[in-house]
């Protein structure tokens, strides 16, 4: 057994991390409810109205549609082409798949900057008008690396005998793989899509190149970002995404870990 | 270090492929019905085609790599090919020209951004690994319960928008913003402190904050592989625990640093968002000006040369700082 060297001591910066990690972004859920126009102590007296206002804005609600519609598309084009590249990835054992998983993990390692304005170049020198299905293009790319992580982690352990089996005993490839395959994955299925929905919502940098007119939200919030007055609703709607994503997140880690005694995270970041 | 990894050492499935092999019949295919010579396989084309495991593989990652190759690596090279034009006005002149790297490399003001990103970044690379380590090692080694709880807790801010994230921090340092108006209402100061936001420092914070995050993960993993007798191992032989740490944690969990480290200084080099909040003039870095060049300036070509230029050199750094990381710690050891 080791000892516990300095166990208090990293306890303790281990808190004080998590409150470096989230005191800065709580100040968002704490001034939307301040009833004043600028952002500073002392606080003023609570207030609704800015949640108020931003539910009657027109433009906001056009971006919130055009960001949850590009979001569902995203997250099913990725995981759907991630899936069956996850399965191989972990489980054949193939040649040069280091290399493969490297090659998909590109998009978590180049400037997403860089990602955004090539997308431009190819959608200008392919003549596709920049909407809404151009930024799909752009969130399906940089969420694969996102889905292939999720679901590989979900294929390690997979006990392929269960496979065989249910091959041996006459099913066909396509209804193994509906039948025993994915129902095994399944959790890690749904996480993936939960987590690339949030990657694609939360996306600015390519949605702003390649977006057009059709603003998501993000863009819409740098919009809003110039003018001092709109602040506030910037704040409730910036609590209102936090608080969200906080919740889809916690419930998708759930639902990965569902049925598995692995602890591990999905690790993003090594190619 | 990658997932392809663990599977490799996955003892299951390692088990499984060697019975496989003893068993005769095709790998990933079923061994078993070589045997059971009652149920003949059906020779189809598509087993034919996908006989080995290795093409079956292929065939099944081949959609993901076609949308890869279509949206990732054609844009990069049209990227290329778009930094050797020129802009003429409203058309492009697409005679073959070095001169838009001679300027991407050669103008003082250009030179500078260059550098400075690069400086930046390398700092927030330090500080957020540096800052992130001891958390790993404590989730891995000292967490003993919750260890769930503190893995969610340290992920979700991971997953949340990093547009707001940044958009926290020009709140907070801003002129009338939370910590001159704590600070004044504490009475500590009389008039707002203005070295806060716009300037580099100011990138600095922000970024380390937002990429926090993206740390944490790839060292606890490294840190969480390590097998845990030969710390026992060396600990018997009569290594102290600085020793100990030295000589083993920190070299078996380098690759979780290196990941983590790339993963921060890649994209925090061309960071666009955060120079453009809290920059301020002092504090704009190369994003901002490539994304001049593709909108108010309109020099698509000179934008596209700046891009691969700095791409490039992050990639030099990139290799250059892992190399003297390995020759260091190697020495250490």
């Amino acid at each position: 057994m080791e000892k516990k060297h300095g166990g208090i001591g990293l306890m303790i910066y281990a808190i004080a991390y998590l409150t470096f990690l989230y005191v800065p972004v709580l100040f968002l859920p704490l001034f939307s409810f301040n009833d004043s126009l600028f952002v500073a102590f002392p606080l003023k007296g609570f207030t609704t109205k800015w949640y108020a206002q931003m539910f009657e804005d027109e433009a906001m609600h056009r971006a919130f549609w055009n960001t949850l519609r590009v979001g569902f598309a995203a997250a099913l084009a990725s995981t759907a082409l991630a899936l069956p590249a996850a399965k191989a990835l972990t489980l054949n054992r193939m040649r040069g798949g280091n290399v493969l998983i490297g090659f998909a993990n590109i998009p978590l390692f180049v400037p997403e900057i860089v990602l955004g304005i090539s997308l431009l170049i190819l959608m200008t020198a392919a003549k596709v008008p920049l909407s809404l299905i151009s930024v799909t293009v752009g969130h399906t790319l940089f969420c694969i690396p996102f889905a292939l992580a999720v679901l590989m982690s979900r294929f390690e352990g997979f006990d392929r005998s269960l496979e065989e089996a249910s091959l041996d005993l006459g099913e066909s490839g396509w209804m193994t793989f509906w039948r025993v395959t994915f129902p095994i994955v399944f959790p890690g299925v749904v996480a993936s899509l939960l987590l690339t929905f949030l990657v694609s919502f939360d996306d600015f940098m390519v949605a702003f190149f390649l977006c057009g007119t059709d603003t998501t939200l993000p863009v819409f919030i740098w919009g809003e970002l110039r003018f001092p007055f709109k602040l506030p609703g910037v704040l409730a709607l910036g609590a209102a995404i936090l608080i969200g994503s906080c919740i889809l997140v916690a419930f998708a880690e759930w639902v990965r870990r569902l049925g598995t005694t692995g602890s591990g995270p999905a690790s993003f970041g090594h190619a | 270090m990658n997932p392809r990894g663990v599977a490799a050492h996955n003892p299951l499935l390692q088990r499984g492929a060697i019975l496989l092999n003893v068993v005769g019949g095709r790998p990933g295919g079923s061994g078993v019905a070589a045997i059971d010579v009652r149920r003949e396989p059906k020779p189809g084309l598509w087993q034919g085609l996908f006989r080995s495991e290795s093409a079956r593989g292929y065939a099944l990652t081949t959609p993901m790599l076609a949308v890869l190759f279509l949206t990732l690596a054609a844009p990069i090279a049209l990227l290329v090919l778009y930094s050797f034009w020129t802009q003429m006005g409203l058309y492009l002149d697409q005679t073959p020209t070095l001169a838009n790297y001679e300027r991407a490399l050669g103008a003082a003001n250009y030179r500078t951004l260059f550098l400075r990103s690069l400086g930046i970044s390398s700092l927030v690379t330090l500080i957020t690994v540096g800052i992130a380590y001891p958390i790993a090692y404590f989730v891995a080694f000292r967490v003993r319960r919750g260890k769930f709880l503190w893995l969610i807790a340290l992920t979700v801010p991971f997953w949340t928008s990093y547009l707001l994230r940044v958009f926290a921090w020009k709140v907070i340092l801003g002129y009338n913003g939370v910590i001159n108006s704590g600070l004044m209402q504490l009475g500590l100061i009389s008039k707002p402190l203005e070295f806060l936001l716009y300037n580099p420092t100011a990138v600095i914070v922000t970024l380390a904050h937002a990429y926090a995050a993206f740390a944490i993960l790839p060292i606890y993993v490294s840190l969480e592989k390590i097998d845990r007798s030969l710390l026992e191992a060396a600990a018997d032989l009569g290594d102290g625990p600085f020793r100990r740490f030295m000589r083993i944690t920190l070299p078996l969990s380098l690759p979780g640093v290196i990941g983590a480290a790339l993963v921060i200084f890649v994209p925090t080099t061309g960071d666009y968002v955060t120079p453009a909040l809290v920059g301020g003039p002092s504090g704009t870095m190369i994003a901002n000006i490539i994304q001049v060049q593709f909108g108010r300036v309109n020099n698509w070509p000179l934008g596209a040369a700046l891009a691969i230029a700095s791409m490039t050199a992050v990639a030099l750094a990139a290799i250059f700082a892992i190399q003297a990381l390995r020759i260091a710690v190697a020495r250490v050891r």
